[in-house]
C-alpha cells in the first residue's frame, strides 16, 4: 500500500478541518502557558493553505508540501509559522518529484521535517515543544519501516507515539518559547505545539486507514 | 469584553487603514504583505531601519515610522510576530543602497521570522544587520528560558539609531550604536490588570482586585512575583532597585529615565511614578539628563507601567536630541 497524491491532499484538507475543530482547545492550552494565540494562528495558516491547494493539486508531492510550508510561513507568524513552515518545507525537499509515497518515503519525510523544526527552533527532546511529539513519531515510523510493517500498522504506531509524546509534555518545565518564562509554573500543562503536532499525525492515520484500528 | 472594535479578525487591517488615513504626510501603508513605510522611501545612501512585532503595543512600531526613527514597521496579528514576507518587502522598500538594520525584540517568534527575512534579503543582495533587544531584567537570563525579553529599550534604540542613520552613518556604525543602547539599557514592568487579546475575548491572566504582578511582560507573560497592591512609590522603588542593581550604574552616570504606560494607565499616574523614580535615581548618584514619559510600548488595555534606564554618553545624548518626526514621537522639526 502506498500514499497517493490524492491521499496527501486529503490529509492536508483534513488537517485544516481538525485544526479548525480544535482551534478553541489550542487557544486554551496556549493561554495557560503561552500567549493564547496558537489556535488562531495555525487556523489562519491552514485556511490559507486550503485556498492555495487547488493551484498545486496536479503537482508532485514535494511541491505540494513546499507550498504548504511556504503558505504557513507567510500567514501564521509567531514561532509556529517558521516551525510548521520548516516541517513542511523539509518534508517537501525529500519528497520532491514523487507522485506517491511508500512507508519508507513517509518516514523519511517526517524525519526530515523534524530535523527542519530542530534546526529552526533549536529545541531538544524534553524542552516541552513540538519536538516532544514529533521525535518519537519519527522514530516509530523509521523502526516500523525497517521492520517491514504494513503502512496502516506503522501509521497507528506513529500516532500512538505522538500521543504519548504529547502527554509526556505535561510534567515538563518549558525551556523554549514564551512558556519558558513561567519556569516551574509551566509544569502540569500540556504543550500546545506538541498538541497540534500530534493532531496532524492522528489525522494521517484517520485519513489513510479509513479510521480502522 | 468591551472594546472599540468591529470584528476581532479585522482589527489590524482597520487599524492600518486608520494610520494610512491619518498620516499620509509621514507614511505609506502597504497591504498583503502588511507594512508601514516612511514616505519617500527608499532614501538613497541612507541605512534603512526596519522593526516589527505583534500588534497591540501601539504606538510601537508603526507610530515610530518617519524622519529620524524607523523607515518601516511590520505589524503582525495581535501579539504575534509578523511573517518573513512582510519583513522582506519592507526591507526591499527601504534599501537605499546602504543596507538595512533589523531591530528585533527578543521573542522566539520574532527572532525566527526576522532570521528568515534577513536570509531572504541577503539572497537578493541586500546587506542586512540584525540587532536583538533584550533589556527586561525581570527574566532571569539563563539557558533554560528564551532569554530576556525586548521591551522599553526598543523605543530608545529605534529613536537613537534613526538619528544616526539620518546623518548617513554606515550600517555597521548604526548596528553598533543599536547594540550599545541595548547593552546600556535595562527595563522592568508591572501590571495592575490584565490585557484582553481581541480574538481570545477574555483576560490573558487574572489578578485579584488587590493584587499586582511585578516583572510582567508586554504580552501578559508572568513576572517575578505576584503580590498585594502597594502604593506607587513602593512600586517605583521595586522596579528601580531591580534595574539599577542589574547594570552597575556608577556614581555620576548620566541617564535617560523612561517611564512607560502599559496602555490602561493615565499619564497622571505615570508622573507619580516618575516623581519617585527620579528621586531614587538621584539618591543613587545618577544624573537624569533626559527623560520620556508616556505610553509608547503598550500591552493593549493593561494597566501598569514599566521603567527603563539608559546610560547615556555624549553620542547617545546627541542622537536622542536630534530631530524626529513620527506619529508618536516628534521634536526639533
Amino acid at each position: 500500500m502506498r500514499i497517493s497524491r490524492d491521499d496527501v491532499l486529503n490529509w492536508i484538507r483534513n488537517c485544516a478541518a481538525a485544526v479548525a475543530d480544535n482551534k478553541e482547545y489550542l487557544i486554551q492550552l496556549d493561554s495557560d502557558i503561552g500567549d493564547g494565540d496558537h489556535g488562531a494562528n495555525i487556523h489562519r495558516g491552514f485556511q490559507a493553505v486550503l485556498s492555495k491547494l487547488p493551484t498545486v493539486a496536479d503537482k508532485d508531492i514535494g511541491t505540494i508540501f513546499k507550498t504548504v510550508g511556504f503558505t504557513l510561513i507567510s500567514t501564521v507568524g509567531g514561532a509556529s509559522g517558521p516551525l510548521y513552515g520548516a516541517l513542511f518545507m523539509q518534508m517537501g525537499t525529500v519528497t520532491a518529484g514523487k507522485l506517491e509515497l511508500t512507508l519508507a518515503d513517509w518516514a523519511a519525510a517526517i524525519e526530515a521535517g523534524l530535523n527542519g523544526v530542530i534546526l529552526r527552533g533549536k529545541a531538544i527532546l524534553g524542552d516541552k515543544t513540538m519536538v516532544d511529539a514529533l521525535m518519537p513519531s519519527a522514530k516509530a515510523l523509521h523502526e516500523a519501516s525497517i521492520e517491514g510493517k504494513s503502512l496502516p500498522d506503522a501509521l497507528r504506531t506513529c500516532a500512538r507515539a505522538a500521543e504519548k509524546g504529547m502527554r509526556n509534555t505535561i510534567p515538563l518545565v518549558a525551556k523554549k518559547g514564551r512558556a519558558s518564562y513561567l519556569g516551574e509554573r509551566s509544569v502540569g500543562h500540556q504543550d500546545p505545539g506538541a498538541t497540534s503536532s500530534n493532531l496532524l499525525l492522528q489525522v494521517a492515520v484517520r485519513t489513510w486507514t479509513n479510521g480502522a484500528s | 469584553m468591551k472594546k472599540l472594535i468591529n470584528e476581532p479578525e479585522h482589527i489590524v487591517y482597520e487599524e492600518l487603514r486608520g494610520i494610512a488615513a491619518a498620516h499620509p504626510d509621514l507614511v505609506e501603508v502597504h497591504f498583503d504583505p502588511n507594512y508601514i513605510v516612511r514616505k519617500g522611501s527608499p532614501l538613497k545612501g541612507k541605512v534603512g531601519i526596519v522593526s516589527g512585532g505583534g500588534s497591540g503595543h501601539e504606538p510601537m512600531h508603526g507610530g515610530f515610522v518617519g524622519h529620524g526613527m524607523l523607515d518601516a514597521a511590520c505589524p503582525g496579528a495581535v501579539f504575534t510576530s509578523p511573517t518573513p514576507d512582510q519583513m522582506l518587502e519592507a526591507t526591499k522598500g527601504v534599501n537605499g543602497g546602504a543596507g538595512v538594520l533589523h531591530i528585533v525584540k527578543n521573542y522566539t517568534g520574532d527572532i525566527m521570522n526576522f532570521e528568515m527575512a534577513a536570509d531572504l534579503a541577503r539572497d537578493e543582495g541586500i546587506e542586512v544587520e540584525s540587532v536583538v533587544i533584550n533589556d527586561d531584567v525581570a527574566v532571569q537570563d539563563s539557558l533554560y528560558t528564551a532569554g530576556r525579553r525586548g521591551v522599553g529599550a526598543t523605543v530608545l534604540a529605534e529613536k537613537i539609531c534613526g538619528a544616526a542613520a539620518e546623518t548617513r552613518r554606515s550600517l555597521k556604525d548604526v548596528a553598533n550604536i543599536c547594540r550599545k543602547v541595548n547593552d546600556r539599557g535595562r527595563s522592568m514592568g508591572m501590571a495592575l490588570t490584565s490585557c484582553i487579546v481581541p480574538h481570545a475575548g477574555k483576560p490573558t491572566f487574572s489578578l485579584a482586585e488587590d493584587e499586582m504582578e511585578i516583572g510582567i511582560g508586554i504580552h501578559g507573560e508572568p513576572g517575578r512575583i505576584r503580590m498585594k497592591l502597594a502604593p506607587a512609590d513602593k512600586i517605583a522603588e521595586m522596579l528601580m532597585t531591580s534595574i539599577i542593581s542589574d547594570l552597575p550604574y556608577k556614581n555620576g552616570d548620566e541617564v535617560l529615565l523612561f517611564v512607560n504606560g502599559m496602555g490602561g494607565t493615565p499619564l497622571m499616574e505615570l508622573y507619580v511614578v516618575y516623581n519617585k523614580a527620579h528621586e531614587i535615581a538621584v539618591k543613587s548618584g545618577l544624573k537624569v539628563t533626559r527623560n520620556l514619559i508616556g505610553s509608547y510600548i503598550t500591552s493593549l488595555e493593561m494597566a501598569g507601567c514599566s521603567i527603563t534606564l539608559l546610560k547615556l554618553d555624549d553620542e547617545l545624548t546627541r542622537l536622542w536630541d536630534a530631530p524626529v518626526k513620527t506619529a508618536a514621537l516628534r521634536w526639533g522639526m
